[in-house]
């Protein structure tokens, strides 16, 4: 199927297929699918605005409803070709953010943290946080204040942020939550590939005759992607799923391989193993595209399925099985998620995949290829242009003098002025409890829930002298800050996203932001202004930022100076590269074998396999593993506000298997070497005897977060939230589950803002939980 | 089975509770879901199952059947409405009549509630909110020859038996069947990305 039909100019995106159609929208249809001022569906007051959902790297199209007097107020599905009209509970509860009463409207602020949060003026607001940031680094150099941003922000922002670090504050601190996402996957794709995104788009899922899911819980992360998985299934694809727990998709998949948490890259090495053995692996493939190969030959032979079913904990023939599917098939396919991203040696693990689909040759071909999942919707976008500690925009190295000239330049400054690499998110966090860092801006990200190790993180925070936060609603860390700026929401602005795909799209303004609350792009520029550098933040739209980011990635291998947004209305969409506004952009890599290294080969890594961070023993002998709920997104800043999410899924719980003798809902506590919290225990034989489940979405005292470890993986830095040892005991009570904080002098949303102190596990999906029997 | 019906496949279903949020956005029923999702095996499996109207044809809908007050009507197209509620009396007749669990009492309002099969929507053409956008297509709107271009050899059943009585009905289950391998690629519809076609 095309993407939607549009009008001469490109402007409009509006489906004619009447069975398609949405609702009020016969007076266009009539008129040949073209609304009057071809944007904009226009019937009985009610406009239909195409953009996409604000959450997961999925980025489904849909259309938001806005009444007469400019209010977004409903959604209806659309028919854009990522998603085909299909979407996920929080995708059909976004737009109830929009106009949320809990929405900032006015900066909150404080002197001190013994003061209470207040409503004050903007300038009151920016004057403080100036004199704060000049403060701070007239006295303890300009590194003393960092940035943090976060991979919900459209691309156009996440530039700026890294420009606004860099320029206006010139500090080397700034990084972004997407370190807690996926820049393990990142870091494998770099090393391999020289190229960090997905190989194949999705509909390349339909194409293939196995498909491999590792780690990537689809039905509750990534609920859309199921048509495809789904798609391939009934072609008859063999469906592989690695994954601890039995998900949806492990559910019906062919083969499950439940592997203890934390043994992926044994596991993958085993498979390796066994296609070697068998003599499945394609030569001439590796001989013409890969170097690396012996190495990775020799170190695999560690690895017979004996010794991994060991490490593991699965069965030997499930490995033999999965090699002989995998490789025999003629197209494969794996995708790959935080299941094994979330590692202290999460980039091993991408790259024992990567080996896998390398040395079978399943790469670079319609339905053949690796792919990974952002869960955040800008996963993909929030890295590529310069936001992340090492990146410049394009994706150049700070490192790389050559790169350092050409932004300089782009950007008006000397190559002197600009700093140097800085560190991840959680060393930064590091560095505030060390006093290293003692300013800092976060950038809609919400780390007193997102952070591993709550203790450490709020010990960081609460030692940092001045703290300015940026959301649209009062997160737990916004709570925290001495100041707190009001920023629109994605319905009330313009600026492209890049998908799990790699394909930009473009998000569009629905209504006008509430009396009060600015764009984060107005915010960075009047900061950068007040402190000197506003001839380099002239920006008065995200459209300017954005042809800026098109020029600082020109030329690169992350390219999008082809990209406009005019095409991107007419195409629904454009992968990255696009060299020119000709080119079509680039859905698979490596169609012709080569990649972009130097050599345009595919550099295999060596894997070892390692056990995780955190030792078992006697007092700690099971596995904790986090992961997501269908109905929350991250934090849970911006879902645990939704009542029909609320209601879905209203507070976290304990997966355990019955082995343990405790009765669904009974009170269960979990013990790691970071603390201990009581969870109502939800028991399903849907898990391994040996793990534990939480899911991540609460705050103190319902954290999973208050238990995991703060180690990271060497290379990527992201924190092992996958694996850590614990226990679990019999409890008393239940650790009631807080509501989201309010702003001074707002009325908290009554049907959302309640304790939840039911000891019985939440109506959950995927049958976990208790289903509501009325 | 009517023409474009609605047709249930639980071996898709992953219990995201999309279908629940988006019948609660559709027009008929104001901010109330009329899908029941049932996790049917708990604590030893992930199984799940929506249940939206059968919208029942044969004999005449159960509940329509028994409505002393006749407010429920059946649409020329096979759709049993919601019961009217300038006739409802609140009785709960057709809750203990439906087979399948479907209808609801408003206790405050005294009113029948019940999947209309979104007949604000259907009525134009566009397909019901829950059926449009359940992401696995565990939920799916169209005709019978629709569903099998997209799914190969798929099997559906219309006709429940309950003891000794029969009952045919408008929507229809798909139910499982021998494994079907069937060539790769098959016929959905998304083939192209940006423009291009990606089976080549
Ligand atoms: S939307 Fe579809 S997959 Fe999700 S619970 Fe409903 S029927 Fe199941
Ligand atoms: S399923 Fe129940 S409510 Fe629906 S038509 Fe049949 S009897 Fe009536
Ligand atoms: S067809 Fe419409 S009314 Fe019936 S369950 Fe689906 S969304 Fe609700």
């Amino acid at each position: 199927m095309t993407a939607d039909p549009r009008a001469a100019d490109g402007r409009t995106a509006v489906p004619l297929d009447p069975s398609l159609a949405p609702p009020g929208t016969r007076g266009f249809r009539d008129a040949g699918g073209i609304p009057a001022d071809r944007w904009h569906a226009d019937q009985n007051g009610e406009t239909l605005v195409p953009t996409h959902c604000c959450f997961c790297g999925v980025q489904c199209g849909m259309y938001l409803r806005v009444d007469h007097g400019g209010k977004v107020f409903g959604v209806e599905p659309r028919n854009h070709d990522i998603n085909r009209m299909r979407l996920c509970p929080k995708g059909i509860n976004a737009y109830q953010q929009v106009n949320h009463p809990d929405r900032l409207t006015a900066p909150l602020m404080r002197r001190s943290r013994d003061e209470d949060l207040r409503e004050v003026s903007w300038d009151e607001a920016l004057d403080f946080t100036v004199s704060e940031i000049k403060r701070i680094q007239q006295a303890h150099g300009r590194d003393a204040f960092g940035v943090l941003g976060g991979a919900s922000l459209f691309s156009e922002k996440t530039y700026l942020v890294g420009k606004f670090a860099r320029v206006a504050l010139r500090t080397r601190h700034v990084d972004y939550n997407g370190r807690l996402c996926m820049v393990s996957a990142a870091g494998a794709n770099k090393l391999a590939f020289n190229i960090d995104r997905a190989g194949n788009p999705f509909a390349d899922i339909l194409l293939t005759d196995c498909l491999l899911l590792a780690g990537a819980n689809v039905g509750e992360c990534f609920p859309v992607l199921t048509q495809y998985v789904w798609g391939a299934r009934d072609r008859g694809a063999t469906l592989i799923v690695v994954d601890p727990r039995e998900t949806a998709v492990a559910r019906t998949a062919d083969i499950h391989v439940a592997l203890k948490s934390g043994t992926d890259s044994a596991f993958f090495n085993s498979v390796l193993n066994v296609v070697i053995e068998e003599g499945l692996t394609d030569e001439a493939y590796l001989a013409a595209h890969a170097t690396g190969w012996e190495e990775v030959k020799a170190e695999v032979a560690q690895y017979p399925p004996s010794r991994a079913a060991e490490i593991c904990g699965v069965p030997a023939e499930q490995i033999v099985q999965v090699a002989r599917a995998f490789a025999r098939a003629p197209k494969a396919m794996a995708f790959h998620a935080r299941g094994i991203e979330h590692h202290t040696q999460g980039v091993e693990n991408c790259l024992s995949v990567i080996n896998l689909c390398t040395a079978t040759g399943h790469i670079g071909k319609p339905g053949a290829g690796y792919g990974t999942l952002t869960g955040q919707g800008n996963g993909q976008g929030g890295r590529e242009h310069g936001q992340k500690a090492d990146l410049l925009p394009g994706g150049r190295s700070i490192l790389n003098e050559e790169h350092r000239r050409q932004i300089c330049e782009i950007w008006g400054i000397e190559e002197s002025e600009l700093p140097a690499a800085g560190t991840s998110m959680m060393e930064m966090v590091w560095q505030m409890q060390r006093r290293e860092i003692r300013g800092l801006i976060g950038i809609c990200n919400n780390p007193f829930v997102s952070l591993p190790n709550y203790a450490v993180v709020k010990e960081g925070y609460d030692t940092t002298e001045f703290h300015a936060q940026f959301d649209f609603f009062l997160s737990e860390t916004a709570a925290n800050a001495h100041v707190v700026f009001p920023v629109t929401i994605w319905a009330e602005d313009e600026g492209v996203m890049a998908n799990a795909e790699a394909r930009v799209v473009k998000h569009n303004k629905a209504q006008e932001p509430p009396a009060g609350v600015r764009t984060d792009t107005w915010v960075m520029c009047e900061i950068a202004r007040r402190l000197g550098a506003g001839d380099k933040f002239a920006f008065g739209s995200s459209r300017e930022v954005f042809d800026e980011l098109r020029r600082a990635s020109a030329g690169t291998i992350i390219d999008y100076s082809g990209i406009t947004y005019e095409r991107l209305e007419e195409t629904g969409g454009i992968s990255w590269p696009c060299p020119s506004t000709d080119h079509p952009g680039t859905p698979r890599l490596f169609e012709d074998g080569t990649t972009y290294h130097a050599d345009g080969k595919i550099h295999m890594q060596v894997v070892e396999w390692h056990p995780p961070a955190d030792p078992y023993d006697d007092a700690h002998p099971l596995t904790l593993t986090t992961g997501r709920t269908v109905a929350h997104f991250l934090s849970g800043n911006q879902t645990r506000r939704l009542g029909a999410l609320v209601e879905q899924t209203p507070r976290p719980w304990a997966e355990i298997h019955p082995a343990h003798g405790f009765r669904n809902g009974e009170p269960v506590r979990v013990v790691t070497r970071r603390g201990s919290e009581v969870f109502p225990a939800l028991v399903t034989e849907a898990i391994r005897p040996d793990t534990v489940f939480i899911p991540y979405h609460w705050p103190v005292p319902t954290a999973a977060n208050a238990l995991t470890i703060d180690a990271l993986d060497p290379r990527s830095k992201i924190p092992e939230y996958k694996v850590c040892a614990c226990r679990i005991e019999h409890a008393a009570e239940i650790d009631e589950v807080p509501a989201p904080p309010v702003a001074p002098g707002h009325v908290a949303y009554p049907e959302t803002q309640v304790s939840r102190t039911d000891p019985l596990p939440p109506t959950a999906p995927q049958g976990r939980g208790t289903s509501e029997r009325s | 089975m009517m023409g474009r019906t609605i047709f249930i496949d639980p071996g898709r279903c992953i219990g995201c509770q999309a279908c629940v949020s988006a019948c609660r956005e559709c027009d008929s029923h104001r901010g109330k879901s009329m899908i029941h999702l049932d996790y049917t095996d708990e604590g030893s499996s992930v199984a799940s199952l929506p249940t939206v109207c059968m919208h029942c044809e044969d004999p005449v809908a159960p509940c329509a059947e028994v409505c002393p007050a006749d407010a429920i009507l059946v649409t020329a197209d096979g759709v049993v409405q919601q019961a009217d509620t300038s006739r409802c009396i609140g009785c709960a007749n057709c809750v203990n009549a439906c087979p399948f669990g479907v209808p609801k009492i408003d206790l405050q309002a005294k009113l029948q509630m019940k999947c209309n099969l979104c007949y604000d929507r259907t009525a134009y053409g566009l397909a019901p909110m829950c059926a449009t956008v359940c992401p696995t297509g565990a939920l799916y709107y169209g005709t019978l020859e629709e569903l099998q271009a997209e799914r190969p050899g798929v099997q559906v059943a219309d006709t429940f038996v309950f003891g000794e009585s029969e009952v045919r009905t408008g929507v229809a289950m798909v139910v499982p069947a021998e494994r079907v391998r069937w060539p790769v690629p098959g016929g959905l519809p998304v083939v192209e990305v940006n423009g291009k076609d990606v089976r080549r």
